[in-house]
């Protein structure tokens, strides 16, 4: 749906309602901290940025002017099934998924929680959390200036 | 009732591989961007599963930073997408040639 919609609104919508339902998996799969950043990151900021600028262009006038070439079509979902064909396969054949059933599952309580996450986040990976600081500080004045400057 | 990993992970599949259809045959360039939104969510809902299957935080830290490159590349590549609006007027990828001579 988020990609067979001709209006970008509607793609967008579809999209959020496929966040949702992930954040919904995520929380299924023991990890309720990382689902409610989910929903606050992506539902809430990206999807908006994404509504925001669709809107701001308003390019409803000229949605469906030109479609894309038949052949480019057939090439694209072509080559993507094949991609999914390799992802069945590599499921069917290597023996660690297809075993890994409910006994491998032991529930451990108060993993991913947001104490365990954030006891982790600020020790083993401090220095990673600090570069992912310093690149979004790199996109906010990125985008700043792409905004200010007229591009030639 | 415990759902295998290998549903997780084929749904996995099928969402990114819905991702790469949106990106091949699309021509708008915002949702070529929604698709890749889309692909990266998949690979987050795969690490999700890993995270689980092997009691292990890690898988939940590392879907942690793709949120934060994927708002980063979000927040740069729209800001682009409207500099490129401004001067071509379109956002259909087939018509930004600006680098093709």
């Amino acid at each position: 749906m988020v990609i067979v919609h001709r209006n970008p609104i509607y793609s967008a919508l579809f999209l959020i309602l496929t966040l949702f339902a992930l954040a919904g998996h995520f929380v299924l799969l023991n990890a309720p901290f990382i689902a409610a950043v989910h929903v606050i990151v992506y539902a809430g900021a990206i999807m908006v940025l994404f509504l925001f600028v669709i809107m701001l262009l308003d390019l409803r006038g000229r949605a469906d002017r030109k479609r894309s070439g038949q052949l480019l079509r057939i090439i694209g979902v072509l080559f993507a099934g094949i991609l999914l064909v390799e992802f069945g396969l590599m499921l069917k054949t290597d023996p660690t998924f297809s075993m890994a059933s409910s006994s491998a599952f032991e529930a451990v309580a108060g993993i991913g929680d947001t104490r365990s996450i954030g006891e982790l986040l600020f020790t083993k990976y401090l220095f990673p959390f600090e570069i992912a600081s310093v690149l979004l500080l790199a996109a906010i004045i990125g985008s700043v200036i792409l905004a200010k400057r007229k591009l030639k | 009732m415990v759902i295998p990993i290998s549903y997780y992970l084929l749904l996995s599949g099928i969402l990114f591989t819905i991702g790469v259809i949106g990106v091949l045959t699309r021509r708008n360039a915002i949702v070529i961007f929604m698709s890749i939104e889309l692909m990266l969510n998949a690979v987050n809902l795969s690490f999700i599963a890993f995270s689980k299957q092997l009691s292990l935080l890690d898988g939940q830290i590392f879907v942690f930073f793709v949120m934060v490159v994927a708002a980063a590349e979000v927040a740069v590549g729209l800001a682009l997408i409207v500099a490129i609006f401004r001067v071509k007027e379109s956002v259909y990828v087939d018509e930004i040639n600006l680098m093709k001579w």
